[in-house]
């Protein structure tokens, strides 16, 4: 059991780390948004390992289910423009913010597993119950000591949802344009190219209902002087 | 039993990934990306450390328990949920304004 914890964890943790160095390094949004969904389970996985099943749940829920599936959204939206081509410009800058980050936390990490390791702390976890990190503990927790907050976070949800939309709806003035102009300032042509249609008058492409004129005033004098009937004829025919 | 040390470390090498592509990366997409790959290394600390401490304030909290940590990760998933629906709306608009995604030429309001 002990050593098969110790590969379970390992080996989520080898995955997570290729996860996440799959985001950092990839070219493609889209395998960077696939290194994103392993972490994401690699994570959901400890997190069972942990005793945090409803946690790993949510994790599963919300991240895979929905912030991976908008981030691939997004992603197909914008296309091939999706994935920037590589630039060499401020490369020199941008390796040195990295390494800075990088060694500073690093050094902050080793301070801290050096005292950890010091002192000798590596105590056995203690053994929670059976119902330790399940719904019922979890949602007793989060409705008697979290309650405030959680409905704070309704609020939050319902005003990034509402600026969400005001942001990423656009200006008014592009749907407010009419289906023609809009047709023209779509389509690939340049607009001197694009030719005026004429304005179909029959059909189910006409814009207005023509009636057919009264046949009496086309009719020529000299045909009602042949015979009294030949307008209707000509009208059938 | 993983040592609670060792779920830090992960956490924290997790976090420094994330760092370096939120730093290094140009394009909008990735560094929104980093950004989850750090809140989710904050995570697992959080739960790591519950897991513990488990009876820290054991007083008023059910079966004896704290999951302080766990409702702690809840609150940041659920912010990260709407950082990111923001966050995506954001690009979205950035992208209709200039054609792009690359960080470097949202400028606009430069000089």
């Amino acid at each position: 059991m002990n050593t098969l914890g110790t590969i379970y964890f390992y080996g989520l943790a080898l995955l997570a780390l290729g996860g996440a160095a799959g985001v950092v390094v990839s070219k493609n949004p889209i395998r960077g948004a696939m290194g994103l969904l392993l972490l994401i389970l690699s994570i959901a996985g400890l997190f069972l390992a942990l005793h945090a099943q409803f946690l790993a749940a949510i994790q599963l829920i919300v991240y895979a289910g929905a912030i991976v599936v908008l981030f691939l959204f997004v992603i197909m939206l914008l296309g091939p423009s999706a994935a920037t081509p590589s630039d060499r410009r401020g490369i020199v800058v941008r390796i040195f913010g990295g390494a800075l980050f990088a060694l500073a936390s690093i050094a902050a990490l080793w301070r801290v597993v050096a005292v950890a390791m010091e002192a000798h702390r590596e105590l056995p976890m203690p053994q929670p119950d059976a119902s330790f990190g399940g719904i019922d503990a979890f949602g007793s927790a989060l409705f008697a000591d979290a309650l405030v907050p959680f409905e704070l976070s309704s609020g939050l949800l319902i005003v990034a949802v509402v600026g969400a939309l005001a942001v990423a709806r656009g200006r008014q003035g592009q749907a407010s344009m009419s289906r023609s102009e809009l047709d023209v300032a779509r389509s690939p042509f340049p607009k001197e190219a694009v030719r005026e249609l004429p304005e179909l008058t029959s059909g189910v492409f006409s814009h207005e209902i023509h009636l057919p004129e009264p046949e009496e005033t086309r009719v020529e004098a000299p045909l009602r002087g042949a015979a009294s009937t030949t307008p209707l004829k000509e009208s059938a025919s | 039993m993983i040592p609670v040390e060792h779920y830090v470390i992960l956490s924290a090498l997790l976090f420094v990934t994330g760092g370096i592509g939120f730093l290094v990366r140009r394009n909008v997409l990735v560094t929104l990306m980093s950004i989850e790959v750090m809140l989710n290394a904050a995570n697992l600390a959080l739960v790591a450390f519950n897991r513990s401490r488990l009876a820290h304030d054991a007083a008023q909290t059910y079966s004896g328990q704290s999951h302080t940590g766990q409702v702690f990760a809840f609150f940041v998933i659920a912010a990260e949920a709407a950082e990111v629906a923001v966050g995506l709306a954001i690009v979205l608009a950035f992208y209709r304004l200039r054609r792009t995604v690359r960080s470097d030429e949202a400028d606009l309001l430069k000089n």
